[in-house]
């Protein structure tokens, strides 16, 4: 009876927002709201000697200005528990430590990056509260200051914890198969570092809390731009000393996540406790400087991979040191790091491996995960060392990934390595030969040097695997309402995903109602009572399967009432397009919506013992995760004389496991391949040496636009899981795991003749042309010899 | 990123507006577009006292052909009206070319051609483009008027000869002969950005139209404001551009320019690219000339 799955649905969402009707935090005026303005640490790490906040307090319109000392007693530190969480067998696999420290939402006695919060002025507008912020006399003392994560690690590196010994935060070691015979056996040997550089998520709306407490019943509402209001509701229960049922954590429509909104902040703590202490609904909305300097980033690893390969270029083995940047407090655990680990050798079949990791802390923005989260990182380090291999062995680089994947016939493959959840890391389906063909074919239909206009052209590929759809959790509940209408209620909120579409299609279908008839509410803990939240490519597998649970169930329960209302065995009827029927098509109709009026309790004549509402509710607990899996080829024309680099054509093929709307997966893998190709040719946010950071504001940090997208091809090469009922795989950070690694493999097949080496992005023109004078070669400028004698 | 209180005034009369400018106790800014000042304002590198709206007074609004030839520009036009105005009247194509990279539809329809010269960000078009074209800047003061040649109104980083009381009131730029070629050339990390380096030239050939009879080259993004590069203009006059000729001029582009380092681009990238980017320029100014009539 699938008659939606499958099928691109348009958006319900979209008109809404494109009349401009989204209501986001910033939109949402309780009435005598006040608005809070934090004071930010100016230095990377410095002792706070004072912080005089009398003349802020006095200034027009101030309500309350409290520093870390005012809240020292109120506001224990944050603990984020899954920072704690290294499951046994991780840790017999590997033998990973992790270190966790609490943070405070506004310290008192030292700063550690720049844009931490140091205090926060309410006032009746954020214009007064900014305007007393220049009041407040902050005295600092600088102390040393660490920023790179090598550097970090060595000994005698400034501390960011004076608790600590060192800074190292994480660390693990995975080792399967003999891999130092490997590279001595080994034909060919390749070596290289590869940097991933730091990203800023940048979605279009930045964070935003407001707070506001009941005056009935003393509820505390809490509205936040944030993808895991369900999380925050059990953090602030614990952090405000209060019964989760007297919270209620809505997130409303949220402008984009992309995984930093899945983490909780120090405002998040903050405003609510303010609203709490002052009596009055409190706002904060973050403006654009702060979230470059506050708001988690992501990437930033550095990894001295080497592999070994045969004659014919069969990995032998593969070898990886990779330290990685916490920034100044690990939240977050085994997310990022491991999810590089348990990325890293991908959809390739190589028999050992050694990968050890050390996580630092720094004096510098919290790194957390950013679409993909430690798969990009892995998969840059990988692809660009597979395509160095190619080189070495003088095999076409496609030809040689081809010869090192997995089967299909391999399937299901386990890889000897412990997913971050616990379970033995087992690629459940997928073709990967397949999606490389189909990527292949994209780039190699079309003469590219005619459209390259005398630059010179080059291919590059990536190819990925993702685990998707990670528990422990998502939750579902439905309920028939008057005119027989659906609500769905789920855990999982939306930042632009089209739950309310998608996951309608899944109801409408289970259920045997018309997709127009069906609601979904998503992102309110008064909603639904539990819920997890929508990050790491989770939703569709997790949320959706949920909905398909409830659904039936309550499609059990609607056929129960309406047999009992029709005196015919509920096994005789069923419910298609909103109306219930006999299977064999002889006796009467039964509109759901008539069904639900002879169920309501003002229908006097209601049969005795049946329901009065018709409701159900689902936990959907996946267990191992689904692989998805995709190949990306980039093909550009680089400019030699300038260095600029232009995409002539980007292909992806993908596999999502079955599409339930494949217009709404090709948006989601489209936006993904631009943020991509951000931080492979333009994105990337800089600390000086002291921590200061240098790219605050979107002049020096550039995002793709509309301008810069180039022409993206997309092919889905569907194969289904078998580990969950709708056969889904999540696709949300799958867009953004390849493009650096495509095109930084195109840019240096472009420039190959002329020893060039990519390490790290983004490729600028400046980095390109200093490229091409490292690699020996002046790469033809075409300006002649004065160009020359310049770049000399 | 909320601006600090300030007083908004909307004067009509150029006299009442001048009049408040040339308050010497309070920290005045005229705004007309406002796409630079406003985020100044915002993240609060500027904090002016009054702010004066400079678009309801009429006669700041003039966009007109003087009977010379000349344009003149008034402080209140938008670059999208420029911009309109010579693709359907014709003329001064370098500008319509340069205009045309200066951000994006939404900036230009708010962002005005004297703002952007009084604002002199050295790395934007405008300043360039007035040098380059010798453009004469009017500027209105508690003395009266005074004419700067555009070569002498940019001092340094969002600095110009403006006095404190004083308004760029209106730019002219000269006749623009049908037979002069031009050439407009900039790298931008994307387009619509700041330039990393840019290049404007125009060729006006002799009678005969095998030489060069005069020829002007300017450069943006390579200093503290527009470089017109003399040695250059000098060493080409009298000459066909050809192949030869751009090529030896290249080591003068070179040491003439005194570029900095910063997050888009290094300094010794800027010189290369500067160099590129003049020879580029050059050669499409001569190709686009014909013989003076």
């Amino acid at each position: 009876m699938s008659e939606l799955i499958g099928r691109s649905v348009p958006r319900v969402e979209d008109e809404r927002l494109l009349r401009g009707e989204g209501a986001y935090v910033d939109d949402l005026h309780p009435s005598g709201c006040s608005e809070a303005a934090f004071l930010r640490s100016p230095q990377a790490h410095a002792r706070i000697v004072s912080i005089d906040v009398e003349e802020a307090r006095s200034a027009p319109g101030v309500i309350a200005v409290l520093t870390g000392a005012d809240l020292a007693g109120e506001l224990e530190p944050m603990v984020f528990q899954i920072a704690r969480v290294v499951p046994e067998t991780v840790r017999a696999s590997t033998g990973a430590v992790s270190r966790v420290h609490p943070m405070p939402a506004i310290p008192a006695d030292r700063a550690t990056y720049v844009g931490q919060p140091l205090a926060v002025v309410v006032a009746e507008s954020r214009y007064l509260a900014e305007d007393a912020l220049e009041l407040i006399e902050l005295e600092l003392e600088p102390l040393p200051a660490v920023v790179d994560p090598e550097a970090a690690l060595e000994p005698g590196a400034p501390l960011v914890e004076p608790e600590w010994e060192d800074n190292l935060a994480l660390e693990y070691r995975y080792r399967r198969g003999d891999v130092d015979a490997a590279f001595e056996q080994a034909a060919v040997v390749v070596e290289e570092v590869f940097h991933s550089h730091r990203h800023v998520a940048s979605p279009i709306e930045t964070r935003g809390v407001v707070a506001t407490v009941d005056p009935l019943d003393g509820t505390l509402a809490v509205s936040a731009s944030t993808q895991t209001p369900h999380q925050l509701r059990d953090f602030l229960a614990g952090a405000l000393r209060r019964a989760p049922e007297t919270l209620r954590v809505r997130a409303p429509d949220v402008g984009g996540g992309f995984g930093p909104k899945g983490a909780i902040y120090p405002e998040d703590l903050v405003i609510p406790y303010l609203a709490t202490r002052v009596g009055r609904p409190v706002k904060w909305i973050e403006d654009r400087s702060e979230h470059f300097a506050a708001t988690t980033h992501g990437r930033e690893q550095v990894h001295r991979i080497a592999l070994a390969a045969d004659a014919d270029g069969r990995i032998l083995a593969v070898r990886d040191s990779i330290v990685h940047n916490c920034g100044a407090y690990h939240t977050l655990g085994l997310v990022v790091p491991y999810n590089t680990l348990t990325h890293l050798i991908g959809p390739y079949d190589v028999p050992a491996v050694d990968v050890r990791l050390r996580a630092a802390i720094t004096n510098t923005g919290v790194v957390a995960p950013y679409r993909g989260a430690g798969r990009p990182e892995a998969v840059f380090a990988m692809e660009r060392a597979v395509t160095r291999l190619a080189r070495a062995v003088g095999i076409d680089a496609a030809e040689l990934r081809a010869r090192n994947l997995i089967a299909p016939e391999a399937m299901p493959y386990a890889t000897g390595m412990i997913y971050r959840d616990g379970t033995e890391q087992v690629y459940d389906s997928g073709d990967y030969p397949k999606l490389l063909a189909r990527a292949r074919a994209l780039v190699e239909e079309e003469p590219w040097a005619e459209r390259a206009a005398g630059r010179r052209v080059g291919v590059g590929y990536a190819a990925y695997v993702e685990g998707t759809g990670v528990g422990p959790f998502e939750s579902a509940a439905l309920t028939v309402l008057g005119g027989g209408r659906v609500r769905v209620a789920t855990g999982a909120s939306s930042q632009g995903q089209s739950h309310r579409t998608t996951l309608a299609q899944i109801a409408a279908d289970a259920l045997g109602v018309p997709f127009e008839r069906i609601e979904v509410v998503g992102g309110d803990t008064a909603a639904i009572a539990a819920g997890f939240g929508t990050i790491a490519s989770r939703s569709l597998v997790v949320a959706g399967n949920a909905v398909a649970k409830a659904a039936a169930e309550l499609r059990a329960a609607v056929l129960d009432a309406a047999g009992s209302l029709l005196g015919a065995p509920p096994e005789s009827l069923t419910l298609a397009d909103g109306t219930i029927r006999p299977l064999d098509g002889d006796g009467p109709e039964l509109p759901l919506a008539d069904l639900a009026g002879a169920l309501s309790p003002f229908n006097p004549r209601r049969p005795a013992g049946a329901p009065t509402e018709l409701h159900a509710k689902a936990i959907f607990n996946p267990g191992p995760v689904t692989y998805a899996a995709g190949v990306h080829a980039a093909v550009v024309a680089v400019d030699p004389a300038t260095g600029a680099v232009e995409i002539l054509r980007y292909a992806v093929s993908h596999d999502c496991g079955r599409p339930v709307n494949p217009a709404i997966a090709e948006g989601q893998v489209l936006g993904g391949v631009m943020q991509g190709i951000g931080g492979a040719l333009y994105e990337e946010l800089v600390y000086d040496p002291d921590g200061q950071l240098r790219t605050g504001s979107f002049m020096d940090y550039l995002l793709p636009t509309a301008g810069e997208m180039p022409e993206i091809r997309l092919v889905h090469v569907d194969c289904p899981t078998p580990l969950n009922p709708l056969g889904v795989k999540g696709l949300g950070e799958g867009g953004a795991i390849g493009p650096p690694a495509a095109i930084a493999n195109a840019v240096e097949d472009a420039l190959a003749d002329l020893g060039v080496v990519v390490r790290a992005c983004p490729l600028t023109p400046d980095r390109v042309r200093a490229l091409i004078r490292a690699g020996g070669g002046d790469g033809g400028a075409t300006a002649g010899a004065g160009a020359t004698e310049v770049a000399a | 990123m909320k601006p600090a209180s300030f007083e908004y005034r909307a004067p009509e009369q150029l006299d009442e507006l001048l009049e408040l400018l040339a308050d010497d106790f309070t920290d005045v800014r005229v705004i007309a577009g406002g796409q630079s000042l406003v985020p100044m304002m915002n993240f609060r590198l500027s904090t002016p006292e009054l702010l004066l709206d400079l678009r309801r007074v009429d006669e700041l609004g003039a966009l007109e052909h003087r009977p010379d030839g000349a344009l003149s520009v008034g402080a209140t036009v938008t670059q999208a009206r420029l911009l309109r105005q010579l693709e359907q009247q014709g003329g001064w194509p370098v500008l319509a070319e340069g205009i045309r990279h200066i951000g994006h539809p939404q900036i230009r329809s708010r962002g005005t051609v004297c703002g952007s010269l009084a604002h002199h960000d050295p790395t934007a078009e405008l300043p360039a483009l007035a040098v380059a074209l010798d453009a004469r800047m009017t500027v209105a003061g508690p003395q009266g008027r005074r004419t700067v040649a555009a070569a002498d109104f940019f001092t340094t980083y969002y600095e110009t000869v403006l006095e404190p009381g004083e308004l760029l009131a209106e730019v002219v730029f000269p006749a623009w002969p049908a037979a002069r070629g031009w050439g407009f050339r900039e790298l931008a990390r994307r387009r619509g950005d700041f330039a990393l380096v840019g290049a404007v030239a125009t060729v006006d050939r002799d009678a005969a139209g095998a030489t060069a009879e005069a020829v002007a080259l300017v450069l943006f993004g390579v200093g503290e404001r527009p470089v017109r590069l003399g040695g250059v203009e000098q060493a080409l006059a009298g000459k066909p551009l050809d192949a030869a000729a751009l090529a030896s001029v290249e080591p003068l582009v070179a040491e003439a320019i005194d570029p900095v380092d910063d997050l888009h681009a290094s300094a010794d990238y800027r010189r290369e690219i500067a160099v590129q980017l003049s020879v580029g320029a050059l050669a499409d100014a001569w190709e686009r000339s014909s013989a003076r009539v």
